[in-house]
């Protein structure tokens, strides 16, 4: 009985220092302001297949993956997939202006290093995270990935 | 006549070897640390330790960054040079410092050779660049070594 108290504070503790989500986890929720102005909430695409990508304009392999993540979202969009981008740039400017060149089709907010902290630390880019329709962390990819990996995982997930 | 000609050549030669020299300077890899030596370092006195910059981003500058580390903007930047120069404009050509980033693997890093060719352009002698292989969190903050967090 004491093991089993030992075992429940030690998992409270370790919730409460903020332990990094794992797969099969619930997603960290944020709700930010989007570059147009709208609330990005994640709880609104619960039912939906979520990629998150925290990127960066000046990084050179978040910049090689975006255009396969502009395709993926207009290939998959009818059958459920959302791509949403996080930004870790310091000022807002360069991104709106990235956003517009390379005709991102998804929404792009600014983040920030408490958001950064939830998903277990962005120490590098980029980092993207596929959430399943349940809001649970399916994937979690440091660093480039191939597009064929993305696409693989995420008709994988579409069809449960 | 034999002197003009003599001179245009001359002036063509010299125009052309600054510029190789420039443009070696601007493709040379920088000096490297590893990250033990450059923890050890980080043991001595203050007075003996380096002055050590990110060059990276501020979000992940805030989440982990080397103790004692000072946060200029990405040297990819023309903003993050700008504060770079601001920075080390007073100091003696002779100072040690160590700059690093981690955003991204070494090979594909966009911010620390600028930022390092800024500094050998300056004239500083004794600065390096922290090697990091793959990012910061895994080269760094994974492997133990000591880290500060918040701004």
């Amino acid at each position: 009985m004491r093991g089993l108290a030992s075992i429940v504070v030690a998992t409270a503790l370790t919730l409460a220092a903020g332990a990094p989500p794992k797969v099969g986890d619930p997603a960290p929720a944020f709700s930010l302001r989007d570059l147009s102005g709208q609330t990005l909430d994640l709880a609104s695409y619960r039912g939906k297949v979520v990629l998150i990508d925290f990127w960066a304009t000046w990084c050179v392999p978040c910049r090689e993956e975006i255009p396969h993540f502009v395709a993926l979202q207009d290939k998959y969009r009818a059958r459920g997939l959302v791509v949403i981008g996080i930004s870790m740039d310091d000022t807002e400017p360069p991104v709106r202006a990235f956003y517009q060149k390379y005709g991102m089709n998804y929404p792009v907010a600014m983040g920030d290093a408490k958001l950064a902290d939830r998903f277990g630390g962005i120490l590098g880019l980029p980092v993207a995270f596929l959430v399943d329709r349940g809001g649970r962390i399916a994937r979690r990819h440091d660093g480039q990935t191939a597009a064929a990996v993305f696409e693989k995982e995420i008709v994988a997930l579409l069809g449960k | 006549m034999r002197v003009i000609v003599r001179t245009i050549l001359a002036t063509i030669c010299l125009t052309l070897m600054c510029g190789l020299s420039a443009a070696t300077a601007q493709t040379a890899e920088p000096a490297t640390i590893t990250a033990a030596d450059l923890a050890a370092m980080l043991k001595k006195p203050a007075s003996e330790r380096p002055l050590v910059i990110q060059v990276g981003f501020k979000v992940m500058f805030d989440q982990a960054h080397i103790p004692g580390s000072e946060y200029i903007g990405p040297g990819s930047d023309a903003n993050g040079i700008a504060e770079l120069q601001k920075r080390v404009g007073p100091l003696k050509r002779d100072a040690v410092i160590v700059l690093y980033c981690g955003c991204c693997p070494w090979e594909r890093c966009p911010n620390v050779r600028p930022a390092a060719a800024l500094l050998t352009s300056m004239g500083f002698t004794h600065m390096k660049v922290l090697h990091i292989a793959n990012n910061f969190g895994a080269d760094w903050v994974s492997k133990g070594y000591p880290t500060q967090k918040g701004q």
